[in-house]
Parts: C-alpha cells; structure tokens; sequence
C-alpha cells in the first residue's frame, strides 16, 4: 500500500460469559482468579454453562427472542453490550455504514425431534418414509433460521440496525480469528470506518458435544486450568459471546470517542498440523509483529484449549518467549470455537485498561505473576484442529 | 503504474481463471453450450425417497461418484472447479497457488445417515437420546474433521497449497458473491496479486429440502421438472434448490500483464447493503436492494447507462423477482424495460451458497463470447415486471459490462460488475 496503515482504535467491547456479563464482571472474577465450571450438566464431560442474563435488556422484542435459538440470543446480546459500550447504540448515521463481521457455526437442532426419530426410525415399515414424514411434520419452519450460519448476523441487523454490510466467517477457532483479521485490514487500508466484530457460541447442546466426542477432544470428569490437563486433556466447552467495536481512530476522535485500546495487528496462518508445525507457525507469525512489541510491558492472553496437541506445541511456543506473562483465559471460560479469539481481544483491552494482567490459574509453571506496568498483550488463537493467530494490542497514550 | 488502476487509484482486479460444475455438467465448454441452448439441469430427485414431499425436483449434481454426506459433494464438486480454474490461469504451479483462498460454503452438518450410525452403534434400546448418541461417538474418529465448518476450505487449501487462513464464508444466498468481494478487497489492499474465490453447494438431502420447503419457498411444479423455474414469469412459484460450484482466480492487472496471461474480464466493483427488515423477506420499499446496485456500479466507476446486461438473481419466488425488478427500476429508470436481464436459475435452479459465484463465471462468458443465456419456460410473462428477460433463447449480444445480483435470506444483499478488458 502507498499510504500509511490508518490506525485502528477498539472502542466497544461487548462479552458474556460464565462468568457474567461486560468487562467488570470479568475483571473482578479473573483478578480475584475465580473459574466457574459445570461437571453435572452434561457429566462426564466439563462444560461452563452462561451466567443468567436479561435478554429483554438487548432484545426488548419477545417476538425477535423466539425467532432466535441460545447462541443468537447470546450474539445479538453481546453486540448490543458492545454498540452501548461505543456509544453508537441507537445512531443510525453510524450503524447504517458500520460493517459486521460475524465468526459463526450454526446447525442448531431440536434435540426432541432428532431423538424421536433415532428411536422410531430403525422400526419403521419404510425408513426414508418415515424419516420424511417426521421432518414435514415436526420441525419447526422457525428452527431454519437458527440453523443458518449467517442469521446471527441478520438478527443483529434487525435488532440493533447495523446494516453498512454484513458477512458471516465459518471454520471454528480460523473464523473468528479471519473475522478480527478482516475487519482491521480493511480499516488499515481505508476500506471501512467503523466496524462491529465477533461471534456468540452455545456450549450447552448436546450436538455439539458429539462433535468434538467424535475426536475425543473433550475434557471429563474434573475440571482443571488448561495447562495442568495434560497429554489426555481436552477442552470444555463454554457459552460465549464477545462482540467488539473496532474503528478507525480519526473516525472516533471525530465523535469524540475514547480507545479502550489500540488494534495494532492481526496475523494468522494455516499449519499441516504435523508434529511441530503449530510452533514453527507460531513462531513465523511472532516474526511479523515481533518488531512492535516492547519486551517488559507485554504479556500473552492465550487461547489454548486444552486439546491436544495444540496446547503442548503453543506451551512450546511460549516457552521459547519466556520473558512474556501468560494467562489462558479458557481456564476460566471454557472453550468456544469461534468466539475464543475475539473475547481474549475484549480481555486483552479490559486487562490494558486496568494496567494490570488477570490472576495465574496454573499450576505448572507456564503462568507466572507479572511486575511492571502492563502497556501490551499479544492474543494467541490455536485451534483444536486447525488455525493459528495473534494479535497484538497497546495501550492508548 | 498508469494502466493498471482504477479511476479511484485501486488496482484493476482481472479474472484469469474460471471453473464450474452444475447439474448441466462439469467444466465451463459443457455448461455454456448447455446454457446458451436454453437446456435445464432439474430433474426427480433421486438420491432419496421423496415419498411425501412437496417438492420432488431439483438441480442434482449426480454425475459424480455418490458422497457420503453435502460436506463431502461440497468438497469434490469445489476440486473441479477450483482445478479448471487454476490450470486456466496458469498461476503458480501444482500445489502452490500463489495467494489466499475465499470459499462460500452451506453450514456444515452431521446428517441422518451417521446420525443413524452412531445411533445404532450405541446399542440403546427403544428410545434414543443424545447420551446414547455421546456414548458411542468416540467410535467415529473421522467424523470430527468431516464435520468441522473449515474442512472443505482446509481440504482445498490443502491440496491447492493456496497461501494463509483459507476463509469459510456465508452470506446465505449472496456468499458466492461474497467469497468474490473479499478477492476483490485483498487484491486492492495490495496484501496479494491473486486470489481463489469460489462457491459450492451439495445440500440436497431431505431434511434440507424440507426446511425451504416449510417456509414455502420452493416450486411445487414436480411434474416437469425442465420447466418448473420461471423466473419472472406471472406462474413462478418458488425456487428449485440446486447444487454446482463455482471458482474464479483473480489478480491484479499489474500481475496478470507481467506474466503475460490471458485476461477473461475485469472485477470491477462490489456492493453491498444490508436489510434490516426481516430475516427472509426484503424491505417492502426495496431500499437496499436498490443502495446494493447502485453501489455497485459507483465502486465500479461507472453510471447505471454503462451497463449492458443484468444476470438477475432471478429465483423464481414470486418475492424475489418482484423486488428485484423494483430494484432495477429504480437503478436504471425508463431503461430498465430495454437492459437485457435474464436468469441463468431457469436453467440450472438455485445454486445457494454458490449461486454468486456460478452466476459471476456465467457473466465473464456472457461478455466474452458476446452471447446472453436465456430465461427459459418465461411463458407467461408477468405484466408487474416488464423486462426483457432474453425469453427462451440466447441472444447474441455486445455486452461492455455486466451485474450480477444476489440477495439472501438475513438481509444479505451483493452485486458484482464485471467487464471486459480495456483493448
């Protein structure tokens, strides 16, 4: 590009939680170093179940809540928190040209439905008959639209009136780090002004469980911090949502308003996943923003999940940057494919704000106490399967 | 670098490379003879039973070995076309495409024959849950790469050796043109010289049938299948879901010349604009189908008298085809009676997820062989949409620059102008 990068400001941040709703709530119970994990619920397997929320507080339109499932109702929600927190909520000058950028899966089912038909199917007369019979008449025409990746988008289009244009990124843990990616390549490059990123996931749906049971890529049984679980570990899924405003800075001091933090970069990358391959990608991707980081000021706010062997090649990657903090925050969230990337983004701003990082949740060694003023925070992204990523964030001023 | 930027000081984004596959067949010779001859691709469905349903047609890609699910289709119909598209532009060598991947894809899904599998496996008695389903899933290894949103992207990133995070993508029935616009986007940031952009779409299986058709949005006209989509004609009923897919290696005009290679057409500008009016219907007043087009032309540098030809998106839902035309007309005024359009679905039905993307690769061969495909079974024209919807046979035609339309159940809304290169 001929001209500089435009710079990109974070403005809102919008998230919920286990551990309840907006950076507050997050900072107390991560500073006072406080996991919320479920064994019973879906026992074995280790879930963090979503705090209780108002949806009438986001969503004041019952209708709109029916026409949703849990992880749009959890999205539109944390949106709303983050349009409030940039102070554009309301301001159709401002949304009708703000781009969206959801990281989503979707495919949710009615788990009474599936159930009915695994069990009357095998005994049926004519199967395909039967299997064709159910489906006209028990699915909900609604269920579609809960199904489809990119009605997140469309229920935040019409709840909260973001309509500069909207796309939806697939592809798990990738897809929300591409979403964040994106969004601020576009901004850099002029683009786009003003943007609203991030993605919601239920982690409560027996469904999904199944798809990651399938890999055995599931912690059970007893919860531990990510870095204790070791070569068996796995990871436990969370209900998520995190959505951010990120926006160029000219744009925001033009509405006077304040950066949380500053976006400076976002890298990511696709590995073989051969043994090895995370850490030399990590370490590829460290290369390209290596030069901005301030050693001593910086710390890491890691996505790791637990599965491996994504975890033990990024605690490979880390090591070898033993002069960085770390903190796993899924210790205390769980995991939740896509929106992981852009709630450690919103953690990293909250830890930036506050000057200071979140409490060790680790036994191991990896997660040590920090000194000195905290003025950046590198986010990694490692994906169960696939996708690295990093981010790097700085203080304003 | 005079030459090879836009008006708006951009670089030029060609097209050097195209692939398809649709129910008409695999590979851009078969299709476009088939298009340009007014033959469709809808057919009885006859992968499953369709014992009960309302609709029993649709646009099945059958010509390929039977796959295990709509991810696994989605996949091998994307190997073809991406691979028809790359040898053509000659860019990079085997296994080593020299730029990111943008991949429209339908939702990921396990489906009911291994839902059935576990189910079995779990050896439940009488009433299956899910807890039976959990017990046994550890026994299906493969299943979990299979089913992740990513795999088909990870697949061809993979085998294409294309450069970074492929990007899964969906903007409904808009991500074809989606996956395009991100190409567009990446090339005139200057991040890359070219990119893959590609559409594909494998979902007829019967609980997906069943969906559009509990929200009535598809033809019930089973008894002949050939005619069942009418675009705009008075007797649409509802669309045909169809499966293809659709890849386009783009590049940037400064790295298309260097290397010498042939230009197909020019990517000249995106648009887009969401509706925040329903999530499966338009807004009534038709304002952002309208912002859409008219934003397309403007980041195309040109005004709406420069455009010879619109490749309608065109379902064939009474909806769609009405707002669609009011959305034309409010772009193009009185021409609007006189611009062809006309709507490559009456051929080959609704290609979903890769509908942008089929129809884009369409209007690049619309341009360069100076030949409009027809809107076919337009036998009873619709007297609230005057158009000349190029009725049942191909026109020759000199078309400079073409738009291509998609709209999408959340609002989504894409239109893409292409052109031909400058002489």
């Amino acid at each position: 590009m001929a001209e500089a990068a435009r710079e990109a400001w974070i403005t809102g941040i919008g998230i919920v939680s286990c551990l309840g709703e907006g950076p507050q709530a997050h900072l107390q119970k991560m500073m006072a170093g406080q996991p919320a994990a479920d064994t019973t619920m879906f026992a074995p397997f280790v879930i963090h179940p979503l705090a209780v929320i108002n949806l009438d507080a986001q969503i004041p339109k019952k209708g709109d809540q029916r026409q949703m499932e849990a992880w749009q109702r959890i999205g539109t929600y944390a949106a709303g928190l983050a349009l409030d927190s940039a102070g554009v909520k309301g301001k159709p000058e401002i949304l009708s040209h703000m781009d969206m950028i959801v990281a989503a899966s979707g495919g949710e089912r009615d788990v009474a439905v599936d159930a009915a038909i695994l069990s009357g199917m095998p005994g049926a007369k004519d199967p395909a008959a039967f299997l064709n019979e159910r489906l006209m008449s028990d699915l909900r025409p609604t269920l579609f639209l809960a199904q489809l990746s990119n009605l997140l988008a469309g229920n935040i289009s019409i709840v909260h009136g973001v309509t500069g244009s909207s796309r939806t990124f697939m592809g798990e843990e990738s897809a929300g780090v591409d979403a964040v990616r994106i969004a601020l390549s576009r901004i850099n490059a002029g683009q786009s002004d003003i943007a609203l990123v991030g993605a919601a996931y239920n982690g409560e749906r027996p469904d999904l469980l199944m798809i990651y049971e399938f890999g055995k890529y599931m912690l059970k049984d007893r919860y531990a911090p990510v870095w204790e679980r070791g070569g068996n570990g796995g990871l436990a899924l969370g209900s998520l949502g995190a959505f951010l405003v990120i926006e160029a800075r000219e744009h925001a001091e033009k509405r006077g308003a304040k950066p949380m933090a500053r976006l400076t970069a976002v890298v990511s990358d696709r590995s073989d996943r051969k043994p090895g391959a995370i850490t030399a990608v990590l370490g590829r991707l460290w290369d390209k923003i290596k030069d901005k980081v301030a050693i001593g000021h910086t710390a890491v706010l890691s996505g790791a999940t637990g599965a491996q062997p994504a975890t033990d090649e990024e605690r490979a990657f880390l090591g070898a940057h033993a002069d960085l903090a770390v903190r796993a925050t899924g210790s205390y969230l769980g995991h939740a494919p896509e929106p992981q990337f852009p709630m450690n983004v919103a953690l990293a701003a909250i830890a930036l704000g506050h000057g200071s990082l979140f409490a060790p949740a680790d036994s191991t060694g990896l997660e040590r106490p920090m000194t000195g003023e905290l003025r950046q925070v590198v986010v990694t992204g490692v994906g169960h399967w696939r996708g690295e990523g990093l981010a790097l964030l700085e203080k304003v001023g | 670098m005079a030459g090879t930027r836009d008006k708006l000081g951009r670089p030029i984004v060609v097209v050097t490379g195209l692939g398809v596959v649709t129910s008409l067949g695999a590979g851009k010779a078969d299709n476009w003879a088939k298009l340009t001859a007014g033959e469709s691709g809808i057919s009885a469905i006859s992968r499953f039973p369709t014992e009960g349903l309302k609709t029993r047609i649709a646009g099945t890609v059958d010509f390929l070995p039977p796959q295990s699910c709509t991810a696994a289709l989605c996949e091998a119909m994307a190997d073809i076309a991406a691979e028809e598209a790359i040898v053509q532009s000659g860019l990079g060598s085997r296994g080593d495409f020299p730029g990111p991947l943008f991949l429209a894809v339908p939702p990921i899904e396990i489906e009911w024959p291994q839902r059935l599998e576990v189910s079995a496996r779990s050896g439940a008695n009488d009433k299956v849950t899910y807890t039976d389903l959990l017990r046994a899933s550890s026994q299906f290894p493969a299943y979990h790469g299979r089913f992740q949103f990513a795999s088909v992207a990870d697949h061809l990133a993979e085998k294409f050796g294309t450069k970074g995070s492929p990007i899964s993508l969906s903007t409904a029935c808009a991500s074809g043109a989606t996956a395009i616009q991100l190409g567009v986007e990446a090339i005139r940031r200057g991040e890359t010289d070219a990119a893959i952009c590609a559409g594909t779409d494998g979902s007829i299986n019967p609980e997906a049938l069943i969906r559009f058709s509990l929200l009535s949005a598809l033809s019930t006209s089973n008894d002949v299948p050939q005619a069942a989509a009418k675009p705009f004609s008075k007797n649409r009923d509802g669309f045909i879901m169809a499966e293809g897919a659709a890849a386009l290696v783009l590049e940037s005009y400064e790295s298309a010349k260097a290397r010498g290679a042939k230009i197909l057409g020019l990517l000249e500008g995106c648009g887009e604009m969401t509706d925040a009016f329903h999530r499966t219907r338009s807004s009534p007043d038709g304002r952002p189908i309208i912002g859409c087009i008219a934003a397309a032309i403007q980041d195309a540098g040109l005004t709406p008298a420069d455009i010879d030809y619109v490749n309608a998106h065109g379902t064939s839902t009474p909806e769609n085809d009405k707002m669609e035309y009011l959305g034309c007309a409010a772009v193009f005024g009185e021409r609007v009676k006189s611009v062809p359009i006309s709507s490559n679905k009456s051929m080959i039905g609704h290609t979903l997820s890769a509908a942008g993307a089929i129809e884009a690769v369409f209007s690049i061969l619309t341009m360069q062989h100076g030949r409009i495909p027809p809107t076919i079974n337009y036998l009873v024209p619709d007297p609230a949409i005057p158009l000349d919807v190029v009725p049942n046979k191909a026109r020759d035609a000199e078309v400079r620059h073409a738009i291509s339309n998609s709209f999408g159940f959340g609002g989504q809304n894409v239109s893409l102008v292409m052109g031909r290169e400058p002489a």
